[in-house]
């Protein structure tokens, strides 16, 4: 049973990111790592890791991927053109993978080639690990709390539209600049936000002054 | 029984991969999307290694693979959304300079 798992997830693992590197379309790319995502996580349970594979399921494929699918989606992202660059790239690219694979694959397979592991029951249970979190790890958890922070705050820095430069004479470019940029509320949007709070309130009178409406707020 | 092996030339192959779209894509989402296959095929060789040692230290590794993954996710993802919405392009050949 083991086995054939093994081989079936990890065929599924190995198609999915060649679609990956084969796609053209970002968004067919990210779809395929979905799939990638979904088989590791199903080896993972057969290595006994299951915090790791349910963690792989709702953060990896359930989160990050949809961040990605939602950016691609909001760039309409379409595969650029070829270019030279991109040519001599995969004419180097190609050996130096294989190189590179050859290699790694080669040391692994000579160090660790008659080592059985299989799922007998050795579970590496959540005890086990929010244990180890907990108490050995307690310092680089913190730490990666101050990371989310850091990442929360830079991600608002970067992906804030940046207002145009106000024109430096008068008020009147201003509000110019508001009512059609949509920035801000355009008169007849505040008239509209006013109307609400006459209707409920019935306290101030009907022929108010546009600029009494803090105080319709604070009478409510 | 499947070797220990197998499971850690799966993860090399899934590298592979990897840095083969790292190599060849020209948009810079498609180039993200390749580092996340790498982060992936090295999380596959620390659990493997964690149920042959039967040590939950590889887990915890993986976790925080995974937590600086999301962070290093959002925070990519802003800049590619800056840097697009500056340069009207996802090529990453045009981006040549660091300044916005």
């Amino acid at each position: 049973m083991h086995p054939a798992l093994f081989f079936i997830f990890g065929a599924i693992a190995v198609a999915g990111a060649v679609n990956l590197l084969v796609q053209r379309t970002p968004i067919f790319s990210a779809l395929s790592l979905v799939a990638v995502m979904g088989a590791l996580a199903v080896l993972y349970l057969l290595l006994g890791a299951e915090f790791i594979a349910f963690v792989q399921v709702l953060v990896y494929a359930g989160a990050i991927m949809v961040l990605f699918v939602f950016v691609i989606m909001l760039l309409n992202a379409q595969q650029p053109e070829s270019s030279h660059r991109s040519r001599v790239a995969r004419l180097v690219g190609i050996p130096v993978v294989v190189l590179l694979f050859m290699e790694v694959a080669g040391v692994l397979a000579a160090t660790y080639a008659n080592t059985p592991v299989g799922f007998s029951g050795r579970i590496i249970t959540v005890q086990a690990i929010g244990d180890a979190l907990f108490h050995q790890y307690l310092l680089p958890f913190e730490v990666t709390s101050v990371l989310f922070l850091v990442g929360v705050i830079g991600a608002v820095m970067l992906a804030a539209r940046q207002e145009p430069p106000q024109p430096p004479e008068g008020r009147l470019p201003r509000a110019q600049a508001a009512g059609h940029g949509g920035s801000g509320p355009t008169p007849e949007m505040a008239a509209a936000l006013r109307q609400p709070a006459r209707a409920l309130g019935g306290v101030v009178a009907p022929d108010a002054e546009p600029h009494a409406a803090g105080t319709e707020v604070k009478s409510r | 029984m499947i070797p220990l092996s197998f499971y850690l030339i799966l993860g090399a192959i899934l590298f592979s991969i990897g840095v083969a779209g790292f190599f060849f894509k020209r948009d810079i989402i498609s180039i993200f999307i390749s580092i996340e296959l790498m982060l992936n095929a090295v999380n596959l060789t620390f659990v493997a290694f964690s149920h042959f040692w039967h040590q939950a230290a590889g887990n915890i590794f993986v976790f925080f693979v995974m937590v600086v993954a999301a962070a290093e996710a959002a925070v990519g993802l802003a800049i590619i959304i800056a840097v697009v919405r500056n340069r009207q392009t996802l090529n990453a050949d045009k981006m040549d300079l660091m300044k916005l």
